[in-house]
């Protein structure tokens, strides 16, 4: 009888154990996290300042949405942002590769290259601005001295959120470096090796060998890169603010000032569930990876 | 070792590798040397336009004490703020996230797929689509403008990915250890305290690092759950002074030294583990 009771209250705990060792988290992250998108999506029916009464107005910020300009603006740089910020990728790789050698001091200069991703975005976007300043910036400097007029990039509709997305291509392929980096140090040397004696070199060893063995690292740079390309929101706050006139918004950031400061409710989270959409294709690419390695 | 060692090519390959290695980074770290350099330089630089050159006179000590001063500018306060923000936030998230973890890991039930995909997917969502609910959430607490908001909500965004880091890698610890614990007659809850945090110091220090600075660099939720000073944390902070300072270049310059060096400290100490964070459970296979 004893034992049964204590068998009992074994498979109790066992039953028990996922549930109060979820709760904390699972409760933090739906009240924060889970139920608000379910809430945005909402409230993207209605007409609401964020103040009183919602009016329910079905698919009408939608409809609206698709015709204002200030959106296909906002839409296109995103995807501007998204083709563009593939070169950090990109650039990473190639800055792993050239980085790639044990020569002395090496460690350090590693993480040198790599530091730029741990400052914050306001700082990088205050010196990029800095940078860009047609009165006393570096590039104004340059352009000074080889005779041509400074170029104000920031204050340029048509260069404005390229201007802003090489900012971020700084950080972002410090970030793919480090992933490619590692990538290559726990590089399989037998495959290496048997390559070269099939005189394999450059970039058919790169293409053929190095590459395939490197798809992990690629993907999640790709994918986190993208991710990040469209979430995108602290530098363009900081060095245009979405201007000049609306030219650089982006759609995190227009949901932002129609939300804050047109008091439109209604019409940003629906901006921000178009985003959301956007994302999901991606979000799900990096899941379904993820949880096909557990089965 | 791919590319090919450079010590197995010639002398003139060797030493253009140097030589370039070292112009590549000087031109990589530009913006952070021009940035230091001139977070000390004094007025006079900054009045005739001298932001490139060498600098007339040197005003460390000046212009750092200046930004920090309580009487001249907010900074220290904003400083204070970020601290008291990162580490409760911090240490709440890993907290919550390693039982989470572990019973994701560990327990056989039924959703325990479902509901981390749903952990991973969460920490991905734009932030747009939280803003509205989340704000209203702290309104009707009463919470918003104040260092409570930016607490609770970085620890319950932070378990997203937390869960989804500690799961990972508790999910390859020996299991027979776990079942050792259980034959002695721990609980769940003792082994959770008296096997598994042991074992999993090192990702909590990778973790902790990673979570530290996601959250000291935080800009967007700074902006839209808080705005009167006793609250803002430094990113923000350092934006609002920027009007404050207007031309005053060397000014911004040392703010943005103060409000990136905790991060860079952080990195630069544990930067093995940070790097074995980052790059954990994306490159395995």
């Amino acid at each position: 009888m004893k034992k049964e009771t204590e068998y009992r209250w074994l498979r109790l705990q066992f039953t028990l154990a996922p549930v109060y060792f979820l709760a904390p988290a699972v409760i933090l992250f739906s009240l924060f996290v889970l139920w608000p998108v379910v809430q945005s999506i909402w409230i993207s029916f209605h007409k609401w300042s964020g103040f009183g009464e919602m009016v329910w107005i079905g698919l009408a910020n939608y409809r609206e949405l698709f015709g204002d300009a200030d959106f296909h603006i906002a839409f296109a740089n995103n995807m501007r942002w998204l083709l563009l910020m593939l070169m950090a990728p990109l650039a990473g790789l190639f800055l792993a590769l050239f980085l790639n050698q044990n020569v002395r001091g090496i460690r350090m200069i590693k993480s040198l290259f790599f530091f730029p991703f741990v400052i914050n975005l306001v700082v990088i976007g205050l010196i990029f601005s800095w940078f860009y300043n047609p009165d006393l910036g570096l590039l104004a400097e340059l352009l000074r001295l080889v005779g041509m007029e400074p170029i104000p990039v920031l204050a340029d509709e048509n260069l404005a959120t390229y201007g802003i997305i090489i900012a971020n291509l700084w950080p972002q392929t410090a970030y793919a470096m480090i992933l490619f980096l590692t990538g290559l140090t726990s590089m399989n040397s037998q495959v290496l090796e048997a390559g070269r004696i099939d005189g394999a070199a450059g970039w058919t060893m790169l293409w053929n060998v190095v590459l395939p063995q490197l798809r992990g690292a690629a993907f999640i740079a790709v994918v986190v890169t993208v991710i990040g390309a469209l979430r995108s929101f602290d530098l363009i706050a900081i060095m245009t603010a979405g201007g000049p006139w609306g030219s650089s918004n982006v759609l995190a950031y227009m949901m932002y000032q129609e939300s804050l400061f047109n008091f439109r409710m209604g019409y940003g989270a629906s901006i921000a569930v178009i985003l959301f959409l956007i994302m999901t294709v991606f979000i799900g690419f990096f899941l379904r990876t993820v949880v096909k390695n557990e089965r | 070792m791919f590319p090919t060692p450079i010590q197995r090519t010639s002398l003139p390959v060797r030493v253009l590798y140097r030589v370039s290695l070292f112009a590549l980074l000087m031109v990589w770290l530009l913006p952070m040397l021009a940035i230091l350099v001139t977070s000390i330089r004094g007025n006079a630089d900054i009045i005739s336009g001298n932001y490139w050159g060498w600098p007339t006179e040197f005003k460390l000590f000046e212009n750092y004490a200046e930004v920090f001063n309580p009487a001249r500018s907010p900074m220290f306060q904003y400083f204070i703020n970020s601290v008291v923000i990162t580490i409760p936030s911090l240490f709440m998230a890993i907290f919550f996230s390693a039982m989470a973890g572990y019973t994701l890991a560990i327990h056989r039930f039924r959703g325990r797929i479902l509901i981390f995909a749903v952990f991973i997917a969460g920490n991905f969502v734009p932030y747009q689509i939280l803003m509205i609910p989340v704000r209203s959430l702290f309104a009707n607490f009463e919470l918003l403008d104040t260092l409570w908001a930016l607490i609770i909500f970085h620890t319950a965004f932070q378990i997203g990915f937390a869960t989804f880091f500690l799961r990972n890698f508790i999910v390859d610890l020996p299991i027979a250890l776990v079942e050792s614990a259980r034959i002695e007659g721990a609980t769940e809850m003792g082994v959770f305290f008296r096997v598994i945090v042991p074992l999993i110091r090192p990702a909590l220090a990778s973790l902790g690092v990673l979570l530290f600075t996601f959250i000291w660099n935080d800009f967007f939720w700074a902006l839209t759950l808080v705005q009167s000073d006793k609250a803002r944390p430094i990113t923000f902070g350092l934006q609002a002074l920027r009007g404050q300072w207007s031309i005053s270049w060397n000014l911004i310059a040392a703010g943005s030294v103060i409000a990136a060096v905790p991060s860079v400290i952080v990195f630069f100490i544990l930067q093995r583990q940070f790097i074995a964070g980052l790059t954990f459970g994306g490159v395995k296979e």
